[in-house]
């Protein structure tokens, strides 16, 4: 393997790392508080990528105004999800409340086939991000750069808030212990409904990212890269945002480089993940930085 | 009410079913008998996650594998060594399944068992897993058997699919392994073995200082379930005639789970009422799908509006019933007598 494209699997290893970590950002943050894996989270990640692209297709949005609209939009949708499908399950068994997220994945998938129609489209890139750069025998797309720069000052950005703002106070107050922070004060729907807009936020902001770095939309788009950030997840210890974006970044990077180095064994991509995640889930069941939990009798 | 009455009675309700089944096979057109087919095959797969969910707390979402297990080794063994030269175009199908052909009830009878093995080999680890973490591994083993269902094409001819395979499953040969599913799953729950599973769900730390040992008792679950899902899933492939890794994506775990939830979780009379009300309400719900003609209006079908319909159901019953339709209730012949009784006016 040549040096350039070693640095070209390096930097495609870099940019879906990244977009893995935006989106485990999101579990992780509701893992964290309610300790609910939110199966619509892909799906929150596939609606944020439509509606920019709708926004910009169907509307003639500049593209900026289109990718702001589409974030609000989608933090707003995270925040209804939690509103009308966990909320009212907040004191019925933690069971109950994933089934509730398994049928809210099914409902936005199949509504998006509705609304969107379930042909896959081709999006255009703006002008700008589609040409190639040549650096020395290194061909990139500007994409490649600016996706886990952008990434890294979201993610930069998310931490200010959860460490230095009484909102994250709140949060991370929340996800010790939630009855006591009820109890001292803290108002606890809203600070709930303020992870959910966030995490939705940063999944639309990698779902928009996801669509202009491979550039095809579909409704069932959001189920593989959400199980991945899933996984990614559990692989830097959930409930702890600095492993998510770990967790992210070498899940993309022993993806890309299996693919690189064995092409053979391209065909079991998708299932790479899941044996990974078994693995950790055995020998190390709360990932790279996640705390112990002790069953409580 | 006596032993004697009660089999007697059982005995007349199998009687009733065989002389439906008659009626159905003769009088009704193929696609009703389908659809009666797979109200069986359906009520199979969900007692055998009931069995595992609700009677034992495992929250498995890992149905599809099993069932693909299932499919894919009974296709193997039904085919003929012909066919199968024919169907392997790329490549020729391994040793043994290259030169086997078995009966159909026992092609049946080792699908099951080779999901139960798989069954085995996955709940060694993953069952010490609790809760959701339990669900996402089970979850991310049907992945990576759909994957390797796609990817090893000497085995299960990869994308290609099984086409072809003789359709042995009629009604007789799917109610009577739902019979017999019945009947394995009422006697087991009923048992000293079920009350163990009982209380492990109920409170595992509880089970475990009574003296149960867990995780014996979990993994004697899980492989029964997934032998059942096995047989399930084998009965499907051949009602189908074709399979392909394409079929055995979440959804169909989905539907399955489905009907256990709408059921009530933990009932068994739940669980075979909801497997035939919804599997004809899927089958129903079909029509929003296809273009209706109306007095020369055309109404366009509207596709993906099934399962939108499907999933808010389930939202609505998580939301507002969440103990489904029989919470964990039973039908038993006193209680139907007494019912009657009253005439039927409370319950």
């Amino acid at each position: 393997m040549t040096f350039s494209m070693f640095v070209q699997h390096f930097l495609n290893a870099l940019t879906l790392g990244s977009l893995y970590s935006l989106i485990a950002i999101g579990y992780t943050m509701v893992y964290g508080i309610l300790r609910l894996i939110n199966f619509a989270h892909g799906e929150i990640f596939m609606l944020g990528a439509y509606f920019v692209f709708w926004g910009v297709v169907l509307l003639h949005l500049p593209w900026a105004v289109a990718v702001l609209g589409a974030i609000l939009l989608t933090a707003f949708s995270g925040v209804l999800v939690d509103r009308v499908a966990y909320r009212p399950l907040r004191e019925a068994p933690r069971i109950s409340a994933l089934i509730s997220s398994i049928g809210v994945s099914f409902f936005l998938q199949n509504l998006a086939i509705v609304v969107f129609s379930a042909i896959p489209r081709q999006v255009h890139r703006p002008d700008w991000l589609a040409k190639v750069m040549i650096v020395g025998s290194v061909r990139v797309l500007p994409l490649t750069l600016f996706v886990p720069l952008l990434s890294l000052i979201l993610m930069l950005g998310l931490i200010f808030i959860v460490y230095k703002t009484k909102p994250g106070l709140g949060m991370r107050a929340i996800s010790k212990d939630i009855e006591t922070s009820r109890l001292m004060g803290v108002p606890v729907n809203r600070v709930i409904s303020l992870t959910f807009g966030l995490g939705s936020a940063l999944a639309a902001a990698s779902g928009i990212m996801w669509a202009l770095r491979y550039p095809q939309l579909q409704p069932i788009m959001g189920v593989i890269p959400g199980f991945k950030a899933f996984i990614a997840a559990v692989l830097g210890g959930i409930g702890s945002i600095g492993g998510a974006v770990v967790g992210g970044v070498l899940l993309g990077f022993v993806e890309i480089m299996l693919v690189a180095f064995m092409p053979e064994l391209a065909g079991f991509r998708d299932a790479f993940a899941f044996v990974l995640l078994i693995v950790i889930l055995l020998f190390r069941p709360t990932g790279l930085f996640g705390e112990r939990l002790e069953d409580k009798v | 009410m006596n032993k004697a009455n009660a089999t007697l009675l059982n005995l007349a309700a199998v009687g009733c079913l065989a002389l439906f089944l008659w009626g159905a096979g003769r009088f009704l057109d193929g696609y009703k008998v389908q659809i009666i087919n797979l109200i069986a095959v359906n009520i199979i797969l969900a007692l055998s996650l009931n069995l595992i969910y609700g009677f034992t707390g495992l929250f498995s979402l890992g149905h599809a594998g099993f069932m693909a297990i299932g499919a894919y080794v009974c296709a193997m063994l039904v085919l003929s060594p012909a066919q199968k030269e024919m169907l392997f175009i790329l490549e020729p199908p391994i040793w043994p399944f290259s030169v086997t052909q078995a009966p159909f009830f026992l092609a049946v009878l080792l699908g099951g068992l080779a999901a139960a093995a798989f069954g085995v080999l996955i709940g060694f680890p993953v069952l010490r897993l609790g809760g959701d973490y339990l669900g996402i591994a089970t979850l991310g083993f049907a992945e990576i058997i759909r994957v390797l269902a796609n990817n090893l094409p000497r085995v299960t001819n990869g994308a290609l699919g099984l086409k072809g395979i003789p359709a042995y499953a009629n009604l007789w040969w799917n109610y009577a392994w739902c019979l017999l599913t019945v009947y394995c799953i009422v006697k087991l729950v009923r048992s000293n073995f079920g009350n163990a599973l009982m209380a492990i769900r109920d409170d595992e730390v509880a089970a475990k200082s009574m003296g149960i040992d867990v995780f014996k008792y979990k993994m004697i679950s899980f492989t029964l379930g997934a032998f059942f899902a096995g047989v399930g899933g084998a009965l499907l492939g051949n009602l189908l005639t074709t399979i392909d890794p394409k079929m055995f994506l979440f959804v169909l775990t989905f539907n399955v789970l489905m009907i256990v939830v709408t059921g009530g979780l933990g009932s068994l009379t739940g669980t075979v009422l909801a497997g035939i009300v919804i599997t004809v309400l899927l089958e129903w719900l079909r029509f929003v799908e296809n273009p209706i003609s109306f007095g020369g209006f055309e109404i366009p079908g509207i596709p993906g509006m099934r399962m939108v319909v499907f999933s808010l159901v389930l939202l609505v019953i998580i939301l507002f019933r969440r103990e489904g339709i029989m919470g964990m209730r039973e039908f038993s012949w006193e209680g139907f007598f007494r019912y009657c009784g009253r005439g039927g006016r409370s319950r």
